[in-house]
Parts: structure tokens; sequence; C-alpha cells
């Protein structure tokens, strides 16, 4: 038993921050600390620093462009750059799309796609839920009909993240319509610039673009876009959702907010003395933080047992259900810890440039829309219903 | 990182699995645990030719352990089946007199058992509330006052009590801790059952005189010395909360594959596989913070004491979680005398009442909060 990193591990986190420190533009990290609004140019300028680096995408093989990091590696990163506030990585085409492509893709195929993940030439979407295949995703009805030398696709996506962005989609679309439902299923790459393609947007109640519908009317896709064989995609696509999972946890970003927490709770005023100092208030920050620590330790014995040759299975789901609740938490301390103030809300006051005067404490304008935002951590990445029919399936065997 | 067991600490903890399934089934639990004398001499003897009392303290005490990790693998296995034998007393009160070598050697060969009588009726889980007192004689010690809920009072031969010795009642300075014979004049010793098994005892200390070398350590500053033992005592308590969990956990999965209604398991219906996962979910949670605990358990004083205080309130959280949903899944048979499950079900529940509950540890860790706070 031994709870501390390495010599060499602790080497590599300073390595990070002074990559940090000199790369990561404090025009940025402050935006991400104060819960301002990012723009795709920051999304993209902050991927381009990383991939200058090697750092983009960094649970690749080296032979793809990766720096060959181990999953303590990674975990020591994902930490180092969420408390530095730097963006986090858009994980479309570096974490799923890629290790699909590496893994079931056409050599053409990786040798054209996997270059353009890393230098930002392509913005990927994820094509998976559908209106009427949301937990029940092999449900699925977006048809793929081949024609030639393409695919005619007709259907309707939903929930595509930051689709508004993306020049390309990876679609899961249904090929053999009288299969049963996981086996008529394929992995297509669609150029989001066919005609017949429309991206609308889904106002959240944050009132954020932040997700979108995609329609498909009669989208004629090259057949070289087919990843992998015809009506295997399922397997593609259960392998996207296994694959990367380290970071599943999410505790580099619970760490920084939770940080932030103290730092408004403590600022924070109940009858003359800071809000951390209220028994009540402190006992709920309490334990959250107890919560925050053993899960730390509980991701790093799934971390550890990887890093031994394990794979991570079904205690990602785990890791994903407690991650999750416990940001949901911060999120709703820190709502309830601005007491009146959360309630303001000035949405210009989250863009660059704002001159605007705060209402209240300057750290309360983005508070309250983040908690809400944050009430889909919980849903999506297989709704935490679905975590626990997983656990019930793969660990209780019930 | 490395979350495995050396290869001496897990010989240990196989060692003392296999002589409890062997020795320890729960019929022999219920009839020891059940005995007038509440603990079984020999299974005590046995334990100790094993290695295990050794294995709770360091080499410079005579043992050959003592780190958190050591007392976790132990407490874990003792949780496992349901051990009552005076395990936490004899650690607790241990790893306080390692100084008396012939003492120590006699408890680690299993021929001596100690008690730690500390906290009194009025005290409830505050380690100062104190009202017990040393006075200085020209012949010694005297000692008067009373101790509450102490585990396995009457098996002890010796028992470690703390008291005041400055006058400064209910206060950290002016603690001192006595060696006491259980046979000393004035000691009064009034046993009972415990509801989880075995016994406790209050004792009353009615003018006990003593010996001047019955003082350990240094006079009025033990408050440090005990405060590191209870948080020894409180790894040892919830390692063996989770082999317990561990346990409830299985039991309960067993019945849900195998207990039939509706035609079909009772472990296909949604509702039961959500809270069961959830368990099982918390369980790793609590693992982590013994985890956690332990590793804190040799470093400084308010790393392992905010440490064991979260890991006690996630024990104490989960343990009763644990307990009332096995009951419950379980359903009236949950509810025997006759099924292993109810008496694991008590036993985790009353850990949570032993060494500070659940919220007790809530707000020491928030008091521990506030003084780093006010040192920066």
């Amino acid at each position: 038993m031994d709870l501390n990193f390495t010599p060499a591990e602790e080497a590599f986190r300073a390595e990070v921050r002074v990559f940090l420190a000199e790369k990561l533009p404090p025009r940025l990290a402050e935006k991400v600390r104060t819960g301002k609004r990012l723009t795709k140019a920051d999304m993209v300028d902050w991927h381009a620093i990383l991939n200058a680096r090697g750092w983009l995408a960094n649970h690749w093989p080296v032979e793809w462009g990766g720096p060959g990091w181990s999953v303590v590696q990674r975990y020591i990163f994902d930490v180092e750059t969420a408390l530095a506030h730097a963006p986090r990585i858009i994980p479309f085409g570096v974490s799923m799309l890629g290790p699909v492509l590496m893994e079931y893709g056409s050599e053409a195929q990786k040798q054209h796609w996997l270059p353009r993940i890393l230098d930002g030439s392509d913005w990927w979407c994820q094509g998976y839920s559908e209106p009427g295949a949301g937990s029940d995703l092999a449900g699925l009805k977006c048809a793929a009909v081949r024609d030639g030398d393409d695919y005619v696709v007709n259907g309707q996506k939903t929930w595509t993240t930051l689709g508004q962005y993306a020049d390309m989609i990876f679609c899961l679309v249904r090929t053999d319509p009288k299969a049963k439902k996981q086996e008529g299923i394929s992995f297509l790459l669609i150029d989001l610039k066919s005609p017949g393609v429309e991206v609308r947007p889904i106002i959240l109640l944050d009132g954020e673009h932040e997700v979108n519908e995609v329609f498909f009317t009669d989208v004629r896709v090259p057949a070289a876009n087919l990843v992998g064989e015809e009506n295997k995609g399922w397997t593609y696509a259960k392998y996207l959702l296994t694959y990367e999972r380290t970071n599943i946890a999410g505790v580099g970003g619970s760490m920084a907010a939770f940080d932030w927490l103290k730092h408004i709770a403590g600022a924070q005023k109940k009858a003359g003395r800071p809000l951390s100092a209220d028994p009540y208030f402190a006992a709920r920050l309490a334990k959250l933080e107890i919560d925050l620590e053993n899960m730390k330790t509980t991701n790093l014995r799934v971390l550890a047992s990887v890093a031994h040759g394990g794979a991570p299975g079904a205690e990602s789901s785990m890791l994903k259900i407690r991650g999750t609740e416990i940001r949901q938490e911060i999120t709703a301390l820190t709502r309830r810890a601005l007491g009146p103030y959360a309630l303001p809300f000035v949405s210009e006051a989250l863009d660059d440039g704002y001159n605007g005067e705060p209402i209240g404490p300057d750290y309360a304008a983005p508070v309250a829309a983040e908690y809400f935002n944050n009430r889909k951590l919980s849903i999506f990445g297989g709704s935490n219903e679905i975590q626990r029919e997983i656990i019930t399936k793969a660990i209780l065997r019930l | 990182m490395d979350f495995t067991h050396s290869d001496d600490r897990q010989m240990l903890a196989d060692t003392l699995g296999r002589y409890l399934a062997q020795k320890y089934d729960f019929e022999t639990y219920k009839r020891i645990a059940a005995s007038d004398v509440g603990f079984s001499r020999e299974t005590w003897a046995a334990l100790a030719e094993l290695g295990i009392v050794g294995a709770l303290f360091d080499e410079a005490a005579g043992g050959f352990g003592g780190t958190g990790f050591d007392i976790a693998v132990v407490f874990e296995a003792l949780g496992r089946a349901l051990v009552v034998e005076p395990f936490l007393g004899t650690l607790m009160a241990g790893r306080l007199i390692g100084d008396r070598t012939a003492l120590i050697e006699r408890v680690i060969a299993g021929t001596s058992i100690l008690a730690f009588a500390h906290y009194e009726p009025q005290s409830r889980y505050d380690l100062t509330e104190l009202a017990t007192t040393a006075v200085r004689t020209d012949d010694g010690w005297v000692l008067n006052g009373s101790k509450a809920v102490v585990p396995q009072l009457e098996a002890a031969d010796q028992i470690l009590v703390s008291a005041c010795t400055d006058g400064g009642l209910g206060k950290q300075a002016g603690l001192s801790l006595f060696l006491v014979p259980a046979d000393a004049a004035g000691v009064v010793v009034r046993g009972y059952p415990l509801i989880d098994g075995g016994r406790g005892g209050e004792l009353l200390l009615d003018g006990v005189t003593l010996d001047p070398d019955a003082l350990v350590g240094v006079e009025s500053d033990a408050y440090e010395a005990i405060e590191a033992t209870i948080a020894a005592g409180i790894v040892a308590l919830c390692a063996e909360a989770v082999g317990v969990m561990e346990v409830l956990r299985d039991a309960t999965l067993d019945y849900l594959r195998t207990r039939t209604q509706f035609g079909v398991p009772i472990g296909k219906f949604q509702a039961l596989q959500h809270r069961m996962a959830t368990v099982a979910l918390e369980i790793e949670q609590a693992r982590s913070a013994v985890i956690n605990a332990a590793a804190a358990l040799a470093g400084d004083r308010w790393h392992r004491e905010r440490a064991v205080s979260a890991a006690k309130f996630t024990i104490g959280r989960v343990g009763t979680l644990t307990a009332e949903e096995a009951i419950q899944m379980h359903g009236g048979i949950g509810m025997t005398w006759e099924l292993p499950l109810s008496h694991y079900a008590k036993r985790l529940t009353m850990i949570d009442h032993q060494l500070g509950d659940e919220d007790h540890h809530l707000e020491r860790y928030v008091l521990l909060g506030a003084e780093s706070q006010a040192a920066a």
C-alpha cells in the first residue's frame, strides 16, 4: 500500500505545471475560472497550444501522435490542467472518434482523419441520440441505405453538443431494419456541409446554445466513410463508450470547482461571519469534501488496476455516478452560497468585453446558470440510472 | 501508487481469514458472543499464537506490524467473522504502554488482556469531558471516578485508565494515564451483555490506590497520545466495518438472486437493483475512506485526525445505509435472530456508537478545517 506518486510522476507533475505557467493564456484561464462563456476560437486556440506540445490526444499511442503517457500521467495532467483553469479538451474527435478509428478504421481512414483531429482541420460532433432513442440507444432509426458508392441517409439526431461549430459528425445509423436492433447498426462519418444536412439549435434552460438537432434528408455519404463493417456499428459504439473512461470521475474539475466554492463561501457573509463558518453550511461543505476525498481514492484504485493491466469495466459506472453527484452538489452549494444574488442573470456579463458593473459579488454572475447547466451531468453519457443498470448486470450480476 | 498489500501483510490476512473460516463460524460466534464471559480465552490464545496480536504493534513495542494497514487487514478479517474477542481495547491500550516491555510481551503472547477505559458517562464521545481524578499521595496515586461502556472490560487483567491530574477538569492539559490492575482494591466492574454480541462494562474507581509507577507516560501530558491511540482505534473499527459491510452485501446479493416472488428472483426488480447498486457503490467509497485513514495514521496530527474523522463519518453514514438496506431487502427473514445477516447488521450499526458517531466526526472534521485556516 502506497498512496504516493512516484518521484518520476511528481517530476511529470512539475513539468505539466511549468507548461501551464508558460503556455496557458492568462486570458483563457481567467475566463474559465470566473465562468465566462468560451468562444469557438478559445477552444480551438487551446487545442492548438496542446497539440504544439504533443499533449492534445494524450491517450493516443505514440505512432499516431500521442505522448505515450501512463494512466497515472493522464490523471495528473487532468488534475493539473483543471486546477490551472485550462479549458477542457473537446472530446468528440480526440477521445471518442480517434480510438474507434485506430481500432476499427481502415488504414486510409486513419491516415486521413487522425492527423486532422490533431491539427484542428475537422471539428467533430457525435450523432448518437435521437428523439426516440435516448437511454435505449439501440432503438435508433436514422437510416442509411446503400446506393452505388454512397449511402443515402435520412433521419434525425439530437443533443448534438457543439454541433454548430462542427465540420463532421460520426453517426450511428440503421443499415439493416430487419435485424435485431443491435445488429443492424453501422458507424458512418458524415460531412455536415453535405446537401440535405440541417443543424438547428436547442436552447437549454440556462439560455445557452450548447446542443443541437441535426436533420438528414437524402444526404449522400461516400461508402468509404463507413467505419469497419456494415452492421457492426454497435460494437464500435460500445468500444467508444468504454475506451476513454479514466477521466470519467472528473476529479480535476471537481477539485477546482470545490476550491472556488470554498472561496465563495469564505467571502459570503451570514450574521457578520463568513458563510463557511456557519455550522449548517460548514457541515454541507464538509460532507462534500469527504465524499470528494473518498472518490479521489476510489478513482486512483481504478487507475492503479488499469495500470496493472486491468480493464476499466463497470467500476467506471460507479465513478460516473459518484463523480457527477459530487459535481452537481458543488454547483448546488455554490448556488446556495450566493443567497439572493443567485437570482440576477445578465447573460451578456458572461461575454468577452462586457464592462457593466457586477450585480452583487463579482463571482455571482454565472453561478445559478452553471447549476442548471450541470443537471445534464447525471443525464448524459448514459444516465445515472443506466449506470446503475450496468452495475446491476456487470458487477452485482443480478 | 500501489493499492496492493505487501506479501507479509497479505499472508497475515490470509492466515487470519483461514483460521476464522475454519474455527469461528456463525454457530461458534453465537455461542461465544452469548456466553457468560462474552469471549473465548481459547480463541484469544490461538489468535495470539498465530501472531494476530503482535501484528497490531510495531517492533519498538515488541510486535511486528502496527501500521495503519496492518491494523486494517486484521480488523477487516475480524469484521467478516464478527469476532468479539478483546482486540480493540488491547490495540488502543497496548499502543500506549509500549515502554512496558514485560507487559506488552505478555499481551502479544495472549497471556495478558488489556482494556482502555477513557470515555465517561457524561463525556459522550468527547475526549476531554472527563471527571475522573488522580491525586498524588506520598505512596503513589489515588483514583476516583467512573468510566463508561468499556468493551470487554471484564476480560482485562490490566485496565489503562485516563484521569485528570492537575485539577483541570475537561481540558486537554492535565490528562494522565494509569495502569490499573483489575483486581486492585476499589475497582468495581459492572459487566453486561452488548446488543451486538460480547460484553462491555462500567468501571467504578472508588479510592483506588496505586503505586507511583502506575503512571504511564508523562504526568498531565497524555492528551496527544490518547488522541493518537483513538485514531488507531478508529482505523480498526472502520476496517472492521468494511469487513462487515462486504458480508452484508454478498449475503443480500445472494438473497436477491435466490428469493422468488411474483415468479421471478426479486433481484430482477429494478426498485431493488438500483438500491443495491447504490449500496455497492457506497461500500467502495467506505473502503477508500479506510485506505485514506490507514495511510494517514503515521502522518502529522492534523492530516491524521482529518482523515480518521472523514473515515468514521463515512463509515457511520454508509454503515447505517448498508445495515438498513440489507434488512429491508431481506424482508421478514432479515428480522430474524436465526440469520447471520441480522447479527452483522447490528454490529455494523453499533460501530457508529463507538469512538464517535457520524455527527460527532463531521463536526470534528469541520473544526479541524477551521483550525488549519486559523493557523494559515
